[in-house]
């Protein structure tokens, strides 16, 4: 497995989508963390959400800002950064270039899933590292105190970001292998993170009590409950504590596995036509 | 002995369409082999099953003696079926360094094989910016980076011009020279009568034929177009045999050595046979290839 993670690192780290997905994401967290509130907050705009305390910018909130956006657009992110890096061979017809070197199936599908926690997993510490910056930035410009979160809150935070990323990767990587493709995958992971997640939460589940009860299972909501228990700010779209951390926690990790088994049993047991 | 390739009965079905139909075929060490077949026969989808990729219904297929996904079945075999498939994005080289640590045979070897595919002046291009040719180069550079001992090609020259298409030839040949096995899939008969020991007919999903090149052939004839053609055909059959001479076309079809025309025109001749053409006749791979896929067809 060794060789097809290395392998992979190089497809992974040489491949402009990656990059623009991470900028993507960077910049989508610095906007509307930082930059869209504090705005708000300076020129006072009268916007609904312009009370926003300036305390929610700075420092001591790092972790809850930079783990926000995971439930619902950062995990649209990580779902198409899952199809790229696990479909990727469809499109370019490249798994029979891949599977002729001798490496097992099994083999290249965990060099994919190292290569996708590591890119994962780099693409949250540098959310946190710019929203360290930012926050820093809107303390000094604010002149208020730094204080950061400790470091086993820190390391809980970046554990269970990366939790929530490698859940929504691993989605994108079974709707790849199930549809043998890249586009249609991510279209409809598009759609399951950005449309019906929200269809649910918004319109079904007031109306329903089975769907609200259904959304306890669901990993958008799960993933809403455990960074609304790591300090997301409430008003993020997707935060929202259904359930606790520990069973966040678990329903995300059993997704995860899920998610993975599924695809590696498909990929072995398919054809490469 | 071992064989690099061996297949039993190897058979492909996908619901109702029968793709590989029963093939037990063998490649023998150090030969180059050619798999013929018309489009659809079933030849790429044998290819896949060889090496792991498809599953067969029915049937074994051995490389090398071990079975598709067995461990290391594929260690050295070297192989580009149905077209160079690689990452745009990535230069030539990236490609193949990328094919290396798939392999793990390390990346020692890339230049040398960029050498030997004369693509090495291009190898820091990005792989989408090649031509057809310079892509199935490419193809060929990533099958031949494990130093295989079994190189399996599945229309190796496509995209390729006819330099290429010669340089291609030649290389194969000393592949082959060198002691590599070589499996060649192709429809270009003019290519695989030219550079296969052996060669396989694969047809309607079915190997029609198995044998070498010259036997497929079957032996030169010589061509008579003679006047009156009943006395030629009775005084040929006289001299050879009935079951010799066959009578197509308004000539002769005589089944005896070339070496013996002088001695046939002399006899001919004799008989007061006006003979008005008299050459030897020896027929292509391309006539026997319609001849058996026909028949299936």
């Amino acid at each position: 497995m060794w060789g097809s993670f290395r392998a992979e690192t190089i497809k992974a780290v040489k491949r402009p989508a990656t990059w623009l997905l991470a900028a993507i994401g960077w910049i989508l967290s610095l906007i509307f963390t930082y930059l869209v509130p504090y705005a708000g907050y300076v020129g006072d705009t009268g916007g609904p959400t312009s009370d926003r305390l300036l305390s929610d910018m700075l420092p001591a909130n790092l972790v809850g800002n930079s783990i926000a956006g995971l439930p619902v657009f950062y995990g649209a992110i990580m779902i198409i950064l899952g199809v790229l890096v696990v479909g990727g061979e469809y499109g370019w017809g490249t798994w029979k270039t891949v599977l002729v070197q001798g490496p097992s199936r099994m083999a290249v599908f965990g060099g994919k899933l190292a290569v996708l926690a590591v890119t994962t997993l780099g693409v949250l510490l540098g959310t946190f590292a710019l929203g360290a910056v930012a926050s820093v930035a809107i303390a000094a410009a604010e002149s208020q105190p730094v204080h950061w979160p400790g470091p086993a809150d820190l390391v809980t935070g970046v554990g269970a970001g990366w939790l929530i990323a490698m859940m929504w990767g691993a989605f994108g990587g079974l709707l790849a292998v199930a549809l043998r493709g890249v586009a249609l995958a991510v279209g409809l992971g598009l759609v399951w993170a950005l449309a019906v997640q929200n269809l649910l939460a918004g319109i079904a589940a007031p109306l329903l009590d089975w769907v609200a009860q259904m959304q306890k299972g669901l990993p958008g909501p799960n993933a809403g409950s455990l960074v609304a228990t790591l300090g997301a700010p409430a008003d993020t779209p997707g935060v929202d504590a259904l359930v606790g951390s520990g069973q966040a926690t678990l329903v995300l990790a059993v997704y995860l596995v899920a998610f993975a088994a599924v695809s590696a049993g498909l990929l072995r047991r398919r054809d490469v036509l | 002995m071992t064989l690099p390739v061996e297949t039993e009965g190897l058979t492909k079905r996908y619901g109702h369409v029968t793709a590989v139909d029963g093939i037990s075929l063998t490649v023998r060490p150090g030969e180059v082999y050619g798999f013929l077949g018309p489009n659809g026969a079933g030849k790429t989808t044998t290819l896949r099953m060889l090496l792991g990729l498809v599953r067969p219904t029915a049937g074994s297929a051995r490389i090398f003696g071990e079975a598709p996904g067995a461990p290391g079945h594929l260690a050295s075999v070297g192989a580009l079926i149905e077209g160079p498939g690689f990452y745009p994005y990535l230069s030539g080289r990236d490609n193949l360094r990328v094919v290396a640590r798939y392999s793990g045979t390390g990346e020692g070897r890339i230049d040398t094989v960029l050498d030997l595919v004369d693509l090495r002046d291009r190898a820091g291009d990005k792989f989408g910016t090649y031509s057809m040719g310079m892509k199935q180069r490419l193809g060929v550079a990533a099958a031949l980076l494990k130093d295989p001992r079994l190189l399996i090609l599945d229309e190796p020259t496509n995209g390729l011009d006819p330099a290429g298409m010669a340089d291609m030839r030649t290389l194969v040949r000393r592949l082959g020279t060198a002691g590599t096995t070589i499996m060649l899939s192709s429809h270009l008969l003019g290519e695989v009568q030219q550079i296969c020991d052996r060669v396989g007919v694969v047809a309607g999903g079915r190997l029609v034929a198995e044998s070498t090149v010259a036997q497929l052939r079957g032996q030169a004839t010589l061509r008579v177009v003679a006047e009156p053609l009943e006395h030629a055909t009775a005084r040929a059959r006289a001299l050879l045999g009935a079951d010799r001479v066959r009578v197509r076309d308004g000539g002769l079809d005589l089944a005896v050595e070339p070496e013996k025309a002088a001695w046939v025109n002399a006899e001919l001749v004799d008989a007061g046979v006006a003979v008005s053409e008299l050459r030897v006749r020896e027929r292509t791979l391309e006539e026997v290839f319609l001849e058996l896929t026909n028949d299936v067809g």
